[in-house]
């Protein structure tokens, strides 16, 4: 098991556990459209939702791809969508 | 002919996988009626001839044979699997083609291929375990039916529906296409777990333990890690996972058939050679940046496998695992364990606490062993009245007589 232990805390270290992220809370908003209209939402139908998000450490897009091909969701037909995160110098 | 029995369901999955490659996915149905056959002809033969020695070859053999037939026969009245139609066409190249795909490798690719047909993204999760252990385990529909708990007639429907899925996918699984066999490959994971578990702590009315399902979910798992793409870090975690808790069983049921909880099992009947095989699986499943659940549950049963007794139990490090298996796949029945190795490194106080505190306890109402938990704290706690009504809570829920008799027993010990 050592070896197994050793690996887990190199994957910690290495920053893939970063943030293991949190479900989102199933209330929400939706902002649609250049009314900016408001609906309770927050999903717009029932294929259609975001059911959480994690924070992940990657080089780029494609090394980001290849983490995610991980996560559990892809194994009851969910996806991923993997997107950077735009830096804001406000 | 118990033998016979046994033999048939063992032969039935591999028979099945090879001729419906031979056939096409759309005759599935032709693939089972020349196993049918095949058994038949060996009942009658074998009744006045005596068993041969290698009576699964003899097996194969007689299903090559009827192939040809049915080959020959309906060489222009069918349409069969589209790349090899050119070559069934031809007697020239009917009789080697056929004699190349029943050899053993060619019968193996094509029982993960079936495996992974039967893991079609149209069928629900529970659909393609029933398929998986009617086509490749040779369950018959009442097996399938008592191994998911539910009604012959159910079953009865399921499965034809399923089937026809599988048939209008048109071709078989194409295990040879890296994109696709990494997509499926975590449902195909999915299904042999699911497979294990209902072995392992089924709700099965007349056994909680069913070796025999842990055993082909096993043998299905040790065909895909000799599948190049088949052989991923998650995929020996799962092997690592069902070696170390299949290496328990022996310890689960006492000697009158009773179970035995964790902490009262005899650990020197622990099977050393699966545990020996799970570790060295899991060494194998320390690669890669993926975390799958399988790694930490195989390492949460490979703590429990090194330890000599409850008390020596590294349970911090088991508790940790908890945490990480709940961010990755975060179940009542999850958290519900969790709870049970808090209890064991901070006393049962905090345990209890810990159980109460269950986001969807609700959905444990009607699961026993939830309200074993919450007895086996009060009595640690002194509480025994509470104890009892508890485990006569449990009592009421058991889904079989073993379990039943564990509860009645634990009620016992409230005295």
């Amino acid at each position: 098991m050592e070896k197994w232990r050793a690996w887990f805390k190199e994957l910690g270290e290495k920053g893939h556990l970063k943030d293991i992220g949190h479900p989102l809370e199933n209330t929400g908003k939706v902002v649609k459209g250049k009314q900016k209209s408001v609906t309770d939402g927050p999903f717009a139908e029932a294929k259609d939702v975001v059911g959480g998000f994690t924070l992940i450490q990657a080089r780029d897009l494609e090394h980001a791809v290849e983490l995610c091909k991980g996560c559990p969701i892809l194994e009851v037909g969910g996806s991923v969508e993997v997107r950077p995160i735009q830096v804001l110098n406000m | 002919m118990e033998l016979a029995d046994h033999l048939f369901r063992h032969e039935a999955g591999r028979m099945v996988a090879v001729l419906t490659r031979l056939f096409g996915v759309h005759n599935l149905a032709l693939a089972e009626d020349v196993v049918q056959d095949a058994f038949c002809r060996a009942l009658e033969v074998w009744s006045f001839r005596g068993v041969p020695d290698n009576p699964s070859a003899w097996l194969m053999a007689a299903a090559k044979n009827r192939a040809l037939d049915v080959l020959r026969r309906e060489r222009t009245a069918r349409t069969y699997e589209p790349e090899l139609s050119r070559f069934l066409q031809s007697e020239w190249t009917l009789a080697p083609v056929v004699e190349e795909m029943f050899s053993d490798k060619a019968i193996k690719d094509d029982q993960l291929r079936m495996m992974f047909s039967c893991c079609h993204p149209r069928l629900p999760e529970e659909a393609q375990v029933m398929l998986i252990l009617h086509i490749l385990c040779g369950f018959g529909i009442d097996e399938v039916a008592s191994a998911f708990v539910t009604t012959y007639t159910a079953v009865e429907k399921r499965i034809p529906r399923a089937k026809r899925v599988l048939a209008e996918s048109r071709s078989m699984f194409d295990t040879q296409a890296p994109v696709d066999f990494s997509a499926r490959l975590p449902a195909v994971q999915r299904a042999l777990y699911l497979l294990f578990n209902e072995g392992y702590h089924g709700a099965s009315a007349e056994s909680a333990v069913r070796t025999e399902l842990c055993q082909e979910a096993m043998r299905l798992g040790a065909l895909l890690l000799e599948h190049p793409l088949g052989a991923t870090p998650s995929s020996y975690a799962l092997s690592a996972l069902m070696c170390l808790n299949k290496a328990r069983l022996p310890a689960r049921l006492d000697s009158s058939g009773k179970l035995t909880s964790l902490f009262d099992q005899d650990r020197s009947l622990w099977d050393p050679s699966l545990i020996g095989a799970g570790l060295q699986f899991l060494g194998l499943s320390a690669k890669g940046v993926e975390l799958s659940e399988y790694h930490v549950e195989a390492a949460i049963a490979a703590v429990h496998a090194s330890s000599p007794n409850m008390q020596e139990t590294n349970w911090a490090e088991i508790v940790a695992l908890y945490d990480t298996l709940m961010s990755i796949r975060s179940t009542p029945i999850v958290a519900l364990n969790r709870t049970i190795a808090i209890g064991q490194r901070d006393g049962p106080e905090r345990g209890l606490e810990a159980l109460q505190a269950i986001a969807d306890s609700e959905r444990l109402a009607k699961y026993p062993f939830y309200h074993a938990a919450l007895g086996e704290f009060e009595i640690r706690m002194g509480h025994l009245q509470d104890a009892r009504q508890h485990f006569a809570c449990a009592l009421s829920l058991a889904r079989n007589s073993m379990e039943r008799s564990f509860f009645e027993q634990r009620m016992g010990a409230c005295q």
